[in-house]
């Protein structure tokens, strides 16, 4: 269990940049996820603090002690593969056993027979079977301990890599990924499982996914990475709530966030109590499928024509097709309310206070920048 | 229906052409061993005879073959054989599997430099450095020594691209998550990467047990004494520039000497093909 600092990391592969000087300091215990299209340079940053990769300026602090010189096995931290990364020819249980094995046991002791000889082997060898069953038996695969890892389902396969992560009680859990080969349905079971053993065991995660859903249902605090910078950290409400940057509002949410571009988002601005608003150049205007409602089209707002429905049972999500945009805009509905039919015409209205409005760079614009703007 | 017909004919037709043709080539390639076990159960006046027939008419298997150990120690001669492959396959699995590791998974400037240098290594017959392997050994003062036999194949070059090319498809998380469980990198070769390349490593043990079992070129520079020799080079304690060739004992201690390996390779015919398939060597 730590502290890690992130402290001005730099990288890059070949002449190409991943990681543009990361800042970053996760707290003890924390389950921070680190969150991102592919390519955003999340695992190459997960690497270096594993000491897997090697940063190029900057420096990687475990409780406080600076650990760029130490290769990966004395950085004490455990890391879950997305491949989960067992070793084929060894047991789920000794698969589990081999972080405890390589460091309570010397070399010779680790010898196949000879390694059992003393007495001082066999008493470890006992107290690390002990501690392997537990683990098994907390991840509910104590039935499958002599199975080979290719008799296993993904799920499986997955548990076996999160029990070996947890066997040594390591000062943080590295994730790199773990969900993304399973199955839509085992992969939710999973990430209330993930999150459980977090609150189970206290100990710091970081967690990288491109799943946003992922990042949202499990972390504490949640860094949205994009082109090798960090573009916010926050928890999963305020990134969903207050994005600071459009990327990340699109980012974060399903279904995506609705931009109006610039004559829809005159529309909307109209309604606002700013009107300095509709005078930023290149403003775009963001709102949630739930923030908007539809009413009929002679009650003003943004008028657009329905496109498509889909009805997910507990919601039904409205896409809209408005004039000037390619996107259509999507408004979630009550599946009970009337019924729609397509080609209809709609107002769109959102309330002020839910439309998040961002200049031409895709910066977050706050009422008082708007006023000073203008 | 003609057309059905003759494509019946033709599917069947193939077949049985690829068949013979392969048939043909097996015989081939099998006759010189028959002759070599047949003429062993032979007594000399049946050997150097004009007609051919392959069953002898009276058998001297148990002369030829009591002669085949009497004439020369062959039972040294197999252990030595046995000793000198074994050593060999063993030295160059410790040199072969690390240098494969660091060539396949680890980054380190010169990397590729160095694998060209494997690569040129493979082109090289030994025969072409033979001369000045002699002269080192001679200078070293080990000449006429097991080590003679031994050391000058300890590094094998195919060895090292061999496992070099499986170690590339061991997936990379599989070494970064021994890197975490606390494997140094050695540890990682041992534990990790050789019981992974199982199937390789056999397939190479097959391919370096064949050719230094069998090899008559160096142990006849390297050695002198009786008491050194290697199987290939006790059968020429048969060929008697005095008393003429004895053919019968001669084709004996041949087959004793071939007879390991076609035992061996028998056993490990599994292996052996799926470690080629695997590897894609051919």
């Amino acid at each position: 269990m730590s502290r890690i600092e992130i402290d001005g990391i730099t990288k890059s592969f070949g002449r190409r940049p991943v990681l543009k000087g990361i800042d970053l300091a996760i707290a003890q215990g924390e389950f921070m996820a680190l969150v991102g299209p592919s390519g955003c340079g999340k695992s190459t940053l997960l690497r270096i603090i594993a000491g897997l990769e090697r940063e190029e300026a900057g420096s990687i602090l475990l409780a406080g002690k600076a650990v760029d010189h130490l290769p990966a096995r004395d950085r004490d931290l455990a890391m879950v593969f997305q491949s989960y990364a067992l070793y084929p020819h060894l047991t789920v249980a000794e698969n589990i056993a081999v972080p405890l094995t390589m460091r309570r046991l010397t070399t010779a002791e680790r010898l196949p027979v000879f390694g059992r000889l003393s007495s001082r082997s066999r008493a470890v060898r006992r107290e690390i079977d002990v501690e392997v069953a537990q683990a098994c038996a907390m991840l509910g695969i104590g039935d499958l301990v002599d199975r080979k890892p290719g008799q296993l389902s993904g799920g499986q396969r997955q548990r076996v890599a999160l029990g070996r992560a947890m066997v040594r009680a390591p000062k943080a859990f590295l994730m790199d990924e773990p969900l993304s080969n399973l199955d839509a349905k085992l992969r939710v079971e999973m990430r209330s499982e993930i999150a459980r053993l977090h609150r189970r065991l206290e100990t710091t995660f970081v967690y990288v996914t491109h799943d946003q859903a992922e990042a949202m249902t499990m972390a504490d605090r949640i860094a949205v990475m994009m082109d090798g910078q960090l573009i916010q950290v926050g928890s999963p409400e305020e990134i969903y709530a207050d994005p600071s940057d459009l990327r990340v509002a699109e980012f974060i949410g399903s279904p995506k966030i609705n931009v109006a571009g610039a004559d829809a988002a005159r529309a909307l601005a109209a309604r606002l109590d700013d009107p300095a608003m509709a005078l930023v150049p290149g403003l775009r205007l963001a709102f949630r499928a739930e923030a908007a409602t539809l009413v009929d089209p002679s009650e003003g707002g943004l008028v657009g024509v329905v496109v498509h429905l889909e009805n997910l049972g507990a919601d039904l999500h409205v896409h809209l097709a408005i004039e000037g945009q390619a996107e259509p805009i999507i408004v979630r509905r009550d599946p009970h309310a009337p019924r729609l039919r397509l080609d209809e015409r709609c107002g769109i209205v959102v309330p002020p206070e839910r439309l998040l409005a961002f200049d031409g760079a895709g910066s977050r614009l706050r009422a008082a920048q708007i006023r000073r703007a203008a | 229906m003609t057309a059905r017909h003759s494509k019946r004919r033709r599917s069947v037709l193939g077949p049985v052409l690829r068949h013979a043709t392969l048939l043909v080539l097996a015989a081939l390639t099998l006759l010189p061993f028959l002759w070599m076990v047949s003429t062993s159960l032979k007594g000399p006046d049946e050997i150097l005879v004009a007609d051919i027939h392959w069953w002898p008419r009276n058998f001297s298997a148990a002369e030829n073959y009591g002669a085949a150990f009497r004439m020369a120690p062959l039972g040294r001669y197999l252990l030595n054989g046995a000793l000198v492959t074994a050593t060999i396959l063993v030295l160059q699995l410790v040199v072969a599997l690390p240098a494969a590791f660091a060539l396949a998974k680890s980054e380190f400037r010169g990397r590729k430099a160095l694998f060209a240098i494997v690569l040129f290594g493979l082109l090289v017959p030994y025969h072409v450095i033979a001369v000045p392997l002699f002269v080192s050994l001679h200078a070293v003062g080990l000449l006429d020594t097991y080590a003679a036999l031994v050391t000058p194949f300890s590094i094998s070059v195919f060895g090292i691209f061999l496992m070099r090319q499986f170690f590339l498809s061991v997936p990379s998380d599989l070494v970064d998550a021994a890197r975490m469980d606390g494997m140094s990198e050695f540890a990682i070769v041992w534990r990790v990467m050789a019981p992974a390349a199982l199937p390789a490593i056999s397939s190479f043990a097959v391919f370096s047990v064949v050719a230094h079992w069998n090899d008559y070129f160096w142990p006849l520079i390297a050695v002198s004494s009786d008491a050194l020799f290697t199987p290939p080079l006790g059968v020429v304690a048969f060929r008697n520039d005095d008393a003429g060739t004895h053919y019968g004992p001669l084709m004996a201690a041949a087959t004793i000497i071939v007879l390991p390996l076609v035992a061996a390779f028998l056993l490990a015919q599994r292996r052996f093909i799926e470690g080629i398939a695997f590897t894609g060597i051919k």
